[in-house]
């Protein structure tokens, strides 16, 4: 078995409350599943839309991920699966697929 | 643990309500960002975390703290309600008084403060009705459109307008002035009565979505019911109907999903609770020297949730509750039902000559039950191809399949040798 990472990127902003209730019992489903098939490794942390991005020689500090909405991390897991493959198979019940938003699959190098 | 399915909306009403408070009426879309904020997180944390314990505080906690950023970062800004400097006691420390702004009974008073405010004197009638339905029972555009069947476009701008008015109003409507709160107190009922009946009497097929804008108008009147300045006859009045009248849902429709006449119906399966409920609000109306529409259709409703069958029914005085109905609140649709109501005590034909009376009757050419309760009485007094006609007309006007399906057996009475 091999570990991945998935990133996701991209959040739905414009549901109405019965829809973010809906898209959250999406992710929750799909949470269970990976977990009951051994799949989930490590369940990650949500990350917060504030920080900061340090850039350059200069080391200037941008306020905020820096990135257009869709384009901001909104948190990780790693995953445990064959091949890339499978995690990328795996990696397409995400709910933030519904929604816009992408995975990005990553092997972690150990 | 499993979640009401309607918590989300629920709490969105509760937490936009206390937001706006705190940012001010004119910051309603900052507020209703926070919201969705807070929404987003359990989305993206929960999954991961578990559900909390008490997913409704967890929720307004993270409304809580995201306001606190909100409020340290534009400070100095001052674009916030005016007793902003309050709410901290340090420059980022919030004050015992911004803790308090969360407290139940706060809460309960943003609420109130927010079906106030959204029933501006500005607005349309229906224009509040969507605003209450939108903000504080946290329906969205879409499922406000379905629920009024009306297109997207047409509710997301009739809602765009009716925050432009919110939002220019410049104060969140202040509960504590009395003079104030009895003057618009009227238009408030007014919303949720025709929230009420958008569920009760409305287009929309979907028998779910009517019952929760039964469910909401109910919650709403329940939460008036709890202020001092609010508890008015006119309010229990208007409770009293709503439960009445909701006590009647479940018999609506029969097993097979086929729409049923109050004729018709199979009154054991009447909500008795709600029954007792609504009389007992009736018991509590009856002080003052007002009698509002909603005292007269609570007291209709009343004579029909006593009656064991349609015969039973006290018709007579029915007929002279709409009579009484008609001088405070005259309408075609009023006039149509003292009709219907003329016709069980004194025959088909004097309730056809009631309907032919009724003089603005152009006003309901679109409305199905019009052409339908001739149709009706016509059948009774044996004229079937008139009856028949009468109901293709119904038919073509029919809003939803229910409606349609329920015309269609209408017109195969229409043939059948056995009529009642």
């Amino acid at each position: 078995m091999s570990e991945f990472t998935y990133l996701f990127r991209g959040r739905l902003t414009s549901g109405s409350p019965d829809e973010m209730q809906q898209h959250f019992q999406a992710w929750l489903v799909w949470f269970k599943q990976l977990e009951a098939k051994g799949h989930l490794k490590e369940p990650g942390h949500p990350l917060e839309k504030t920080g900061s991005v340090v850039m350059g020689k200069r080391r200037i500090v941008h306020d905020g991920p820096f990135a257009e909405a869709k384009d901001v991390v909104g948190g990780y897991v790693v995953v445990e699966a064959h091949d890339l493959a499978q995690a990328v198979e795996l990696s397409k019940g995400c709910p933030i697929l519904e929604v816009g938003g992408s995975v990005e699959v990553r092997p972690i190098e150990r | 643990m499993e979640l009401d399915d309607h918590l989300f909306r629920r709490e969105a009403g509760r937490m936009v309500s206390v937001l706006t408070r705190i940012f001010g009426a004119h910051n309603l879309a900052l507020a209703e960002d926070v919201v969705q904020d807070a929404f987003c997180r359990a989305v993206e944390t929960w999954p991961v975390r578990g559900i909390p314990e008490s997913p409704s505080a967890w929720l307004m906690a993270t409304a809580k703290n995201r306001a606190l950023d909100v409020l340290r970062r534009e400070r100095t800004a001052r674009t916030f309600a005016p007793e902003l400097s309050r709410f901290f006691e340090s420059e980022s420390t919030p004050s015992p008084v911004f803790d308090e702004l969360f407290s139940a009974d706060a809460i309960k008073d943003d609420e109130l403060r927010m079906m106030f405010s959204c029933c501006h004197p500005r607005l349309p009638e229906e224009a509040q009705v969507a605003l209450v339905l939108h903000i504080l029972c946290g329906f969205g555009v879409n499922e406000i459109a379905h629920a009024f069947v009306s297109s997207f476009a047409a509710i997301k701008k009739r809602l765009t307008r009716s925050k432009k008015v919110f939002e220019k109003s410049t104060t969140f409507f202040d509960i504590s002035d009395t003079n104030e709160f009895s003057t618009r107190l009227p238009g408030v009922q007014r919303a949720l009565y025709l929230l009420f009946n958008e569920g009760y009497h409305g287009a929309s097929a979907e028998h779910a979505i009517r019952i929760e804008l039964c469910r909401e108008a109910m919650r709403l009147s329940a939460l008036l019911l709890e202020h001092p300045l609010g508890a008015t006859p006119a309010t229990y009045a208007l409770s009293a109907l709503m439960c009445l009248d909701a006590a009647r849902l479940p018999a609506r429709m029969d097993a097979a999903g086929h729409l049923q006449s109050i004729f018709e119906q199979d009154r054991s399966q009447w909500d008795h609770q709600l029954v007792d409920e609504g009389l007992k609000f009736l018991g509590l109306s009856a002080t003052g020297a007002e009698l509002t529409e909603y005292h007269i259709e609570a007291a209709i409703a009343a004579l029909h949730a006593r009656a064991a069958r349609t015969d039973d029914t006290d018709w007579k005085t029915i007929v002279t509750l709409y009579d009484k109905l008609k001088a405070i609140r005259p309408s075609p649709i009023v006039a149509l039902n003292r009709a219907i109501a003329v016709a069980q005590d004194q025959g088909p034909d004097r309730g056809i000559e009631e309907i032919n009376a009724i003089t603005d009757s152009d006003r309901l050419s679109h409305y199905p039950f019009y052409a339908a309760a001739l149709g009706e009485l016509e059948l009774r007094r044996g004229r079937r191809e008139v009856a028949r006609q009468h109901f293709r007309a119904a038919l073509s006007r029919a809003r939803n399949p229910m409606e349609h399906e329920f015309f269609n057996q209408r017109i195969l009475a229409c043939a059948s040798e056995d009529v009642q």
